[in-house]
Parts: C-alpha cells; structure tokens; sequence
C-alpha cells in the first residue's frame, strides 16, 4: 500500500452531487473510508446508495464534489478503470457467466498470455488458486462449472476476481440478500480475513443487524445527502434507524380510512413447485394484507403462482367463497385479479411502447369493438388515468421508458385501476421510486382499499408495511405464517419472524 | 406523431436519392415505363415484407418466405395444370404459405423452439416439398391457364400485381397500428413478459403472425408464377434475404417492437429501384450487391445513432 500524509484514508468523498434532468439524486455525499476497515453505507430504498456506488465504479461522472483515493484526485472512466484503481465493485445480481469454470470468471478480461497469445494454463491456475486460497475458499476448485455453485460460493468467486486485480476497496452490495445464514458468516470471515490484509470493504446493506456484526464505521444516506457518520460500536440501533429514516412517519404515510367487508380471497395450503412452500391466508375487501420476510423466502414466487406465472404443485385458491383456479394470467385478470410486477423494467412495462398502451394492453374491449381500437377513446381513458394519479408525461404518447422510475410504476399502477380488478397483487410497489413518489402511490394503494378493493402487497421495506398495512404477515423459507393487525406487531418480531420462523409454526 | 415521421424519414431520403441519382444518370429511368416495371418488380418482395413486418416487430424472424414462395408457385402451378380454375389455383398456392406459416407458428410456441431455427428448418422442407411435388422440374400449365394469371403482372398502371399490394398494403398498416391484434404485435415484440403479465393470449397471437407472414409468402409465389408462368421449386432463393433487408432498411429492429408497414414498403421499393437502375445504367451486378449491403448496414446505424442521442 502507498504510504501518504494521511495513510490510513483510503477513499474520501466530498460534496458529491449528481442529478438525472431536473432530479437530484445526490445533494451533497461526504464519505470517509480508511484502509482495513468495513464502511457501513446505509439508507433506505432511493436515499441514493446505488448512485453513489455508480459514480464510485466510474459508470456515472459527477457534478459536483471531489472524489480522492490515497490523496490522489480519483475519478475512473468506467468499471474496469476503477479495478485498476483497486476499487471492485461487487454487486447484488452477480456478474459471472454461469458456462464458464471458476478460474475463467476469475481471470475473465486478464488472462495470462504468452507470446503467441496462448493463455499460460499454469499460471492461471496459480493466481486463482492463490486469489481463492486468501479467501479461504479452497475448496472452490479452479476447474468447476460456476452453474454448479451455490449463490454463497459463486460470491466468494466475484471476490476472488476482485483480488487477483489487487483491489483496495471492495464495495459489497446487499452482499446477503440471497445468501443463506451459514453462506451468510462465511463472507464475514472473508470480510474479516480481507479487513486484515489492509483492504477497505464498503458494506451496503438494509439489515442493521448484519451491520453491527460486521462494521467499524456507518454512514447514512438519506435523500440524497451524508445525514450522519460514526463508528459503528459507540451507536445505537434506535439513533441508526433514526437517522435513516428522518421524517415523521405520519406524514409520510397518508391516512386513507378504510374497512374491511366481506372475504374475497381465500388460499389454501397453496404450494408452487419451488416456492412457496405453504401458504394459507385470507383477504377481505377494503383490506391491506402486507407480506414481509427476506429476499428468497417465496413473497415473489407466491403473488406470481397466485397470477399463474409460476407452476402451483398444490394447494386452493378462492375468490370470493368459490374455489377458482386458472391456467393462464388472462384468466386470473378475468376473474378479476391483477399483478404488478416488482420488475418494472424487465416484465412490468413494456418502455419502447407508449404510456397509452402500456395502460390499456390488459382490456383494450371498453374502445375496440370487433378488435379496431378508437384511438380517441383510448387516449381518453388513458388521460383520466393521468390525472387521477398526478403521471407526469407529455401525454398518452409518451413513450414509457422516458418516464421516471416513479411516474413508470404509477402507470404500471394505472394498468390495474384501468382494468379495475378487485385483488390486487403488489410485489414490492415502491422499489425504484423517489420519496414524493412513494407517497402518492401509498395515497392510491390507500383509496383502493377505501373503494373496496382487496390489497396483498410483498415488501422488503418495513416503515412501509406498517404504515400502509392493515394485517402483516410473515414469509420464512416458503411457508406463510399467521396474519396479524399491524398493532399488534413490533419490527423486532417481524425480523425475528422473518430470519428465524415463526415460534409456533404457521397456523 | 413527429417522432413516428422522424422515423421514416431516413428511409424516403435513400428512395429519392436512389431515384434522384438514376434519373440523372439515365433520363429512361423515370419513363412511365420503367417505373411499372420497378413496381411489379417490387411486388413480391413487398408482399413478403408486408407479412415480416409483423414478424419481425413481434420479435421473431422468417427465414422459409423464400421457399415459401417456391413452394406456392408450384402448387398454384400444379393447381392450373390440373384444370382447375385461376381463383381455385390462387387460393390453394395462398393456402400452401399460410400452411407453412401456421406450422412455423405451432413449432415456435408448442416445442418453444427459437423462431430462427424453426423457420431455418421450414427453409429446407418448403424448398424439399415444392421440389418433391415438381418432381424438381418446372411446372409448364396450358397457355390459356397460365394467361389467366399473368395478366397480374402486367406492366401497365392497372396491373392488379401492383394494387392489389398497395391496398393490402394499407390493409395491412391499418392492421398494425389500429387493432388489438396489431397492438399485442407490437407488445410481444417489445417486452413478452409484459405481454403475458397483461393477460394477451402470446402463443395464440404468434401462430396468427407467423400464419400471416405464410399467407403473404404465399401471395407473392401466386405472383411469381403470374411473371413466370410456369411453377419453379427453384425459384426465390435467398428471397427471404431481400424481404428482411426491405423491413429492416424501412426502421424495423430485429430486437421487436419497432417497424412499420410502410417503412418496409419504401425499403422494398429502394431496392426495387437500386437493382433496376443498375440494370439499366450498366452498373456490374457486383456492384448493385455491395451498394444493397452497404444501405442495409447504414440504415440501421443510423437508427442506433438516433436511439442513442435519445
């Protein structure tokens, strides 16, 4: 490592700002990581924790502010600039092509080479052989297909790519999301084993739990901007989530009264072919029943074999008293069931078609007798949609993915109001979504319940389950637990719920 | 609505180019005379074009059209041959393409085979079939029988060749942007899990597209025997080449969702009247191949550069 005046500051950021168009999404970063030790970035969902790392990996420049790694002015043109830097970047969704042996993925882009431009076999195998010894990963052979790893060992090999290029500082993205418990210590191990080698490690997570196992220092990110930085040991859990969250929940959260009338749907020891496990739930009209749990516990798997997108191995489900099953998501629209995918971009919308069709694509009938659309009609009906929820866009016209993240959901949003389902499935509704967002669709979610609608909503967002929620329930490895008023839930029991099952076992 | 028009911009600036420049060249060029000629010539790549468009904004591709082709123009061939009459004759090489198309359709959605490899495969046995039920010779019908028919490829400004593709053309284009089944065309093409997420019935509307393109393939070997008079299982090789390129050159993306009818109508025509306007100034056929190559490549940069700057 190179010394300097101050050589224990690795990376210093100061007065980072970076806006999309006329939205900001830093207003001001100051970060301070040190050589040797695990930097905690916190923040809720938007706070602008992505942001921060993409201008980190070089893949967005800055608007303002200064960036410094070893005193030097740091400023990478893109993701394999700042490896030469020493930065890697580890991400959520893992980078490694699943067809090729683990030493490949290592080496990927920086092969050994001899004269001829033949990889030198030895060679390769020597670094990664070594890359996974540091990690204390031997038992990852070179030679083995990364399709047959785990999630847990196929992120010990991003890492180990991170080594071989001598990285520095090594930026950890929700590292556990998908990791088991197990999978879960082994990366602290190797976090730990990295931090004594002098390598800096950037620890991004939602679970403060997990940051104050592994943690010296935080920092918190809230909308954009640096709102606190300590050490890690001398703070509490209350003042962190404080800091996090930093406004008044009740603000936040627009009360809409509502009541529950009778039942509409009803599952039954419902079971898909992986997941979900077992699930069994009731919900009433003019209800908000909220699912929490961990990513890959089975909320996702459970609202999609719901809207018959995944296979369903077992298990009943009924609308309204009647045992109703379907084949197809067209049937389930017609029975009046609607899905809004937490994947926006990849399935929710279709952004090269514009805001009008992406609106009516689901029941097109109401303007098109004998299959002729009367486009009037349709820009109509889509224009009340527009105004009804505040979408910001030119009009019916506008192509989809020119919107932003959070004007694209509420015309996701606007698919199901259109097609006036009476259940409707929301998988994670506010992922992606700026604050002013967020509360709008908290607003609808709220008259929807208001005019009688039945609401399931899967999050992984907390403060929101229980601001928006009537009955929270909890996912744990498939299986469902019981439903309960959100009164009568802490978020300690939930997270307790979530990462352990409940105590007796699902109802 | 602008942006639609930007679209097609690039395209009718190639066409007038091309015609620009071979009017200077050779004032013949723009006789009323040759004109029909590059219209009819035009005609069976456009009809082709007008059934991939469909395809290729779903997301999909077909590579049997120019066998398709081949194998319509036998059988309507065979048909008249037999005695049977002209309309009889039309309908049964129509119905052969559409045929071939619902097949592609069942094999792409059924066995979830990519289309590339499935229409690569109907390549092969709609070339096989019309060679085998040719018994691999020219199908000669009698003169009355085959007159019958080639008064639709007349180069006259009322060849029914000619408007009969114009007025499906517009059929067509009307199709694509104003019905249901245009709009889940377009949906498919441009993010299937989103089409499937609102309920449109995916496997259903791709057999129709793919049965559509058959069906103008189909179309278009009626044409060609109504030029040649007589049924060739070796004819419209490497045709289905010339029909992508047409829809490409006219704004479509192979990636889906984007492309319209008479965007590939104008690129049909562009090459139309490249390869004749080579003909006749002379120009070596090797040159009129690389001047094709060359615009397909440069029309679709210059939509990647425009969707960047976006």
């Amino acid at each position: 490592m190179k010394g300097g005046p101050d050589s224990c500051v690795l990376l210093t950021m100061s007065g980072v700002e970076k806006r999309f168009g006329g939205v900001v999404a830093l207003g001001g970063v100051d970060l301070e990581v040190r050589a040797g030790e695990v930097h905690a970035l916190l923040g809720e969902n938007g706070a602008g924790k992505s942001t921060l790392m993409k201008v980190l990996s070089g893949a967005h420049a800055l608007d303002a502010g200064e960036c410094t790694l070893d005193g030097v002015p740091y400023a990478p043109s893109g993701p394999v600039d700042a490896l030469k830097c020493g930065v890697a970047m580890i991400y959520q969704e893992l980078n490694l092509a699943p067809e090729l042996s683990v030493g490949q993925n290592v080496l990927l882009g920086r092969e050994p080479r001899g004269k001829l431009g033949w990889i030198q076999a030895n060679e390769a195998r020597a670094r990664v052989t070594k890359a996974l010894a540091a990690l204390g990963a031997e038992e990852i052979r070179p030679d083995t297909m990364v399709s047959s790893l785990g999630p847990g060992q196929r992120q010990l090999v991003e890492i180990a790519r991170a080594l071989v290029e001598d990285a520095r500082l090594i930026v950890l993205d929700e590292p556990t999301s998908s990791l088991s418990a197990e999978d879960t210590q082994r990366l602290f191990e190797v976090v730990r084993r990295l931090t004594r080698e002098g390598v800096a490690v950037i620890y991004i997570s939602h679970f403060i739990e997990e940051v104050q196992e592994i943690g010296d220092r935080f920092t918190v990110l809230r909308d954009g901007e640096t709102v606190g930085t300590g050490e890690v040991a001398e703070t509490s859990l209350d003042d962190i989530v404080a800091l996090m969250a930093g406004r008044n929940l009740d603000e936040f959260f627009p009360e809409v009264p509502h009541e529950a009338g009778e039942v509409l749907l009803e599952l039954v020891g419902f079971a898909g072919e992986g997941l979900p496990k077992d699930a069994s739930l009731s919900l009433r009209r003019g209800e908000i029943l909220g699912v929490a749990g961990l990513v890959g516990a089975g909320r996702t798997e459970l609202l999609r074999a719901l809207f018959t997108l995944e296979p369903v191995r077992s298990g009943e489900v009924r609308i309204g008293g009647r045992p109703t099953p379907a084949r197809t998501p067209r049937e389930r629209l017609n029975q009046g069931v609607g899905l809004l995918s937490e994947d926006r971009k990849g399935e929710g919308l279709a952004l090269e078609l514009d805001l009008a069709t992406n609106t009516t694509l689901s029941n097109m009938t109401p303007f098109a007798p004998g299959g002729w659309i009367r486009t009037g009609a349709q820009a109509a009906a889509v224009q009340k949609w527009i105004d009804r929820l505040g979408i910001r866009c030119t009009g019916p016209e506008q192509r989809t993915g020119d919107l932003s993240g959070g004007n694209q959901q509420k015309a996701a949003l606007a698919r199901l109001l259109h097609h006036d389902v009476d259940v409707l499935l929301l998988d994670e509704p506010t992922r992606g979504v700026d604050v002013g967002a967020k509360v709008e669709v908290y607003r609808v979610i709220g008259e929807l319940a208001a005019a009688g609608k039945a609401i399931l909503m899967v999050s992984s967002y907390l403060p929101e389950l229980f601001g928006v929620c009537d009955r929270l329930c909890v996912m744990h490895r498939g299986v469902l637990g019981q439903a309960r008023p959100v009164e009568e839930w802490t978020e300690e029991e939930v997270m307790s719920e979530a990462t352990r099952g409940a105590k007796e076992g699902a109802a | 609505m602008p942006k639609k028009f930007m679209a097609l911009i690039g395209p009718f600036l190639g066409l007038l180019l091309v015609v620009a420049l071979f009017g200077a060249l050779e004032p013949s060029f723009l006789s009323t005379r040759n004109l029909m000629t590059v219209a009819i010539q035009t005609v069976i790549v456009g009809l082709g074009a007008i059934g991939m468009t469909f395809v290729i904004v779903s997301g999909g591709i077909d590579l049997s059209i120019g066998s398709v082709i081949a194998l319509s123009s036998v059988v309507t061939a065979l048909c008249a041959h037999a005695g049977l009459s002209p309309i009889t004759s039309v309908a049964a090489g129509v119905a052969a393409g559409g045929l071939c198309g619902a097949v592609n359709g069942w094999l792409v959605t059924r066995l979830s085979i990519v289309p590339f490899i499935v229409t690569l495969g109907m390549m092969g046995i709609a070339r096989g079939v019309a060679k085998w039920l040719s018994a691999e010779q020219t199908v000669t019908p009698s003169p009355e029988a085959s007159d019958a028919l080639a008064a639709f490829a007349t180069k006259t400004a009322t060849s029914p060749g000619i408007w009969i593709t114009i007025l499906l053309a517009v059929a067509m284009a009307l199709v694509l942007k104003r019905t249901v089944f245009g709009t889940y065309t377009y949906a498919l093409g441009s993010n299937e899990d989103t089409a499937r997420l609102c309920g449109v019935p995916v496997e259903r509307t791709k057999v129709w597209i793919y049965t559509l393109c058959g069906l103008f393939g189909g179309l278009g070997g009626v044409m060609t025997f109504a030029r040649l008079s007589v049924g060739d299982p070796t004819t419209a090789i490497g045709k289905e080449l010339d029909v992508i390129a047409a829809v490409v050159i006219g704004g479509a993306s192979l990636a889906g969702g984007k492309g319209s009818i008479l965007g590939s109508m104008v690129g049909a025509l562009l090459m139309a009247a490249l390869a004749n306007g080579c003909n006749l100034t002379g120009v070596p056929n090797f040159v009129q191949e690389i001047l094709i190559g060359s615009i397909i490549v440069a029309a679709v940069a210059v939509d990647r550069i425009r969707s960047r700057r976006r």
